[in-house]
């Protein structure tokens, strides 16, 4: 009896966790998104499909389709989920993108909930962007904010598979800017990207890895992307070049650029194809960016020529020094010492190169002084460390000698010693 | 001159008595008799580092701030510094590759036989004495290598169960590698080792001159049956002034390696810096870290590299109870001289092996 009474109560229990699973399941089965059930079967450009959809950094927090599209995604019928009475706003217009967009995102109370880090000023800053101010126009051809961000599978910038991730920014800007068709009403170049590609910052980006190293976005703005004025282009670089750009302000260069109305640091450095410094670009000789503006007898080519001597006459020392010291190294020698003067010269070397944006060859010079200083040290260390070397295979021959005559004398005497033994 | 000397001392304490049992010693004579030469190589070696150690103590500082400029200091700086740090550290792996190659030469030839098991006991006791002196050794210069390196291989003794994390705390004087791991490697190299190494090398020697030395049992059997094929050398002065002439020359190469090829000292160790990439142990610990890696990290129930512990530790047992397993039997010498192969060929090939492996 009492055996029947449990059984009755488990089996009791039972149903009701079953039946209780089963309310929580068609609960959750109750909130479908039946906009990705019919739009995953759809073709392009229409189709949505569930995987592509979770991957959106959006639906990851909890919104939906009709979040930015209205409607109802709970209803089957698709007249109900996309009719007017659902709020259905449909296909959004290129024009109310950012707009819409915006309600969210210049919404700091809102944004705060899912993102408190991130700013809520890209809409009014786009508003200032050349982007911004030709859609005001009616101009449906600029970006907006999903031609850069992605729509539907949106990922977050620092997801490396974002359009706006840094390494992948300059491709994504080319999109259009390298599309001559595209540019064509705009009457502006369609090279950038090609010249970006060879520039040093191009490089640093992709191949070093440095996300820190200058993409599109870095220089002209990204939100509010705009070229920079030919007035404030050192203002720019300078957010990195800091003290290229101290020196460049307190230079002669500074009054004279801005009398030419030439832009500053790229006058001599480009703008897109930055590539590596050398001091081949310095002084008078074929490739020199001083002979683009000086010739021969002004102050400016007397001054060039002379930064590029003292430069020179580091660099070929510190080579020559390099060589004697790292000979010695080969050799096994302890040169570590002597190295690190050669550390110390090399930093005396980039301060001069850095220096010669004052255009004051005194001071070009005496960076370049200490440099030579340094270097000598180096160089006697090397030349000291090689006669050491000799010294020690001098030595190391006479000591073998030594040993070989003792060795000699060994056999001679064990010979002497053994001979009665062998007579006997 | 010498005669005056030696008469001299005679009356006073029995010279010629004290010298009698060197006088009385033979060396026999036969087709491996050039083996004979490894122990006493050794031993000059040992004489080596004793003599040019105690020369770099007059300037080396055993301080993480102080250790890596004083070496530095003694290779450019004393005269004749890189001369006795060079010859230091290329004569401590030759003593270590001859004190391997005397042990393999007394097992091949079965020197181990009673009456001498206790002389092959104190020998595999300086073996890991020996080992003990390079470990330590290693990390005085306080560069990038020598510290990772003490890393690792104090990480590994901390895989011993039970006692592991007890022995890896005192041997680095700490949970990390720090200055005080410095400060007492110094202190066992230059202090514990080397008084343990003093006693235990004269009673090695002491059982040598009391048991004399061993003929192989071929060449025994051999002198049994025909006594007249028996053939020997006076220990003194023929043999040691053969064994002169062995050191001479290597003496002569231990002054072309160091003149050649000065010992590096790298650069100064960084505890913050991440390890080098690929980083080994000295060559005469390869074997045993090639086959820690190749362990799985899970063998059953039991850590990988707990396992590989404990089989080292049984082995080196074992190693140590050799001749007490070589009864002498043909069947018994039969299986000693296949483990003995074994232990060589596993030895180099993984020696050679963890050396290309990357």
């Amino acid at each position: 009896m009492w055996r029947n009474k449990q059984l009755t109560r488990a089996l009791w229990l039972f149903l009701l966790a079953f039946f209780g699973a089963a309310f929580a399941a068609a609960q959750n089965a109750a909130q479908p998104n039946t906009c990705v059930d019919c739009h995953s079967a759809m073709d392009a450009p229409l189709k949505v499909t569930a995987e592509q959809f979770a991957q959106d950094v959006h639906a990851q927090k909890g919104l939906g389709c009709v979040s930015c599209h209205g409607g109802d995604a709970t209803k089957d019928d698709p007249d109900e989920a996309m009719g007017k009475k659902a709020g259905f706003r449909g296909k959004i217009k290129r024009t109310d993108i950012p707009a819409l967009c915006g309600k969210c995102h210049s919404d700091a109370a809102y944004m705060r909930q899912h993102n408190p880090s991130l700013r809520t000023d890209q809409l009014s800053q786009y508003q200032t962007s050349v982007h911004g101010k030709q859609l005001a126009k009616g101009d449906t051809n600029v970006a907006v904010c999903v031609d850069c961000h992605g729509v539907h599978d949106l990922r977050a910038p620092k997801d490396p598979r974002s359009p706006v991730y840094p390494a992948n920014v300059p491709a994504t800007c080319a999109r259009c800017h390298a599309d001559s068709n595209h540019m064509k009403a705009y009457k502006i170049p369609t090279d950038q990207f090609e010249k970006y590609k060879a520039s040093a910052h191009y490089e640093a980006l992709t191949v070093r890895g440095d996300l820190s190293a200058p993409n599109c976005a870095t220089c002209h703005g990204n939100h509010g992307a705009a070229p920079p004025g030919v007035s404030t282009v050192q203002n720019v670089c300078s957010t990195c070049h800091v003290f290229q750009a101290q020196l460049f302000e307190a230079s002669p260069h500074k009054a004279a650029f801005q009398a030419a109305s030439m832009p500053g640091c790229i006058t001599c450095h480009s703008n897109h194809k930055i590539v590596h410094t050398s001091d081949t670009m310095l002084g008078t000789a074929k490739g020199s960016v001083c002979t683009d503006c000086h010739s021969e007898g002004d102050n400016g080519y007397k001054a060039a020529s002379e930064i590029a001597l003292h430069l020179g006459k580091l660099d070929t020392s510190m080579k020559q020094a390099d060589d004697l010291v790292s000979k010695a190294q080969d050799s096994g020698m302890e040169v570590s010492e002597a190295k690190t003067d050669l550390d110390q010269a090399r930093d005396s070397l980039t301060k001069a190169r850095v220096t010669i944006h004052s255009l004051d060859v005194a001071r070009v010079k005496a960076d370049v002084e200490a440099g030579l200083k340094t270097t000598e040290k180096a160089h006697e260390a090397g030349t000291a460390a090689l006669q050491e070397r000799d010294f020690r295979r001098k030595g190391l021959g006479l000591s073998l000698i030594a040993i070989l005559i003792m060795l000699v004398g060994l056999a001679m005497y064990i010979r002497q010693i053994e001979k009665p033994q062998a007579r006997t | 001159m010498f005669n005056v000397i030696r008469k001299w001392l005679d009356e006073r304490f029995g010279w010629e008595e004290l010298m009698a049992p060197l006088r009385h010693k033979k060396v026999p004579l036969h087709k491996f008799s050039a083996w004979y030469f490894l122990g006493g190589m050794t031993l000059f070696l040992f004489g080596i580092q004793v003599v040019t150690g105690i020369l770099l103590l007059l300037y080396y500082r055993p301080s993480a701030n102080e250790a890596f400029e004083s070496v530095q200091y003694i290779m450019t700086r004393v005269q004749f510094g890189w001369l006795i740090r060079s010859i230091h550290s290329w004569s401590a792996n030759l003593m270590i590759f001859f004190a391997f190659a005397h042990m393999f030469s007394v097992a091949f030839l079965r020197a181990y036989r009673k009456p001498r098991e206790l002389t092959w006991v104190s020998g595999i006791l300086l073996l890991f004495l020996v080992l003990g002196f390079g470990f330590s050794g290693y990390l005085l210069p306080w560069n990038t290598l020598a510290f990772f390196a003490t890393k690792v291989g104090t990480e590994i003794t901390g895989q011993v169960p039970v006692v592991g994390h007890a022995m890896l705390v005192f041997l680095r004087g700490g949970e990390e590698v720090t200055g005080a791991t410095l400060t007492r490697f110094f202190g066992f190299h230059v202090a514990l080792l080397p008084g343990i190494t003093t006693a235990l090398l004269a009673l090695h020697i002491l059982l040598i001159q009391r048991l004399g030395m061993s003929a192989p049992p071929s060449v025994e059997a051999e002198w049994a049956a025909s006594p007249e094929k028996k053939r020997e050398m006076s220990f003194f002065p023929n043999f040691m002034l053969r064994e002169m002439m062995a050191w001479y020359i290597a003496l002569g190469i231990l002054g072309a390696l160091a003149a050649i090829a000065p010992w590096e000292l790298g650069t100064k160790a960084d505890p913050f810096a991440a390890a080098p990439a690929g980083i080994k142990p000295e060559w005469y610990f390869l074997f045993m870290f090639q086959t820690l890696k190749m362990i799985p990290a899970k063998v059953g129930f039991i850590d990988g590299e707990v396992l590989g512990v404990l089989l080292f530790g049984l082995g080196g047992l074992l190693w140590l109870l050799l001749p007490f397993f070589d009864r002498g039997e043909r069947r018994s010498a039969r299986w000693t001289m296949g483990a003995l192969v074994f232990v060589v060929a596993y030895v180099v090939a993984m020696t050679v092996y963890g050396h290309v492996a990357k």
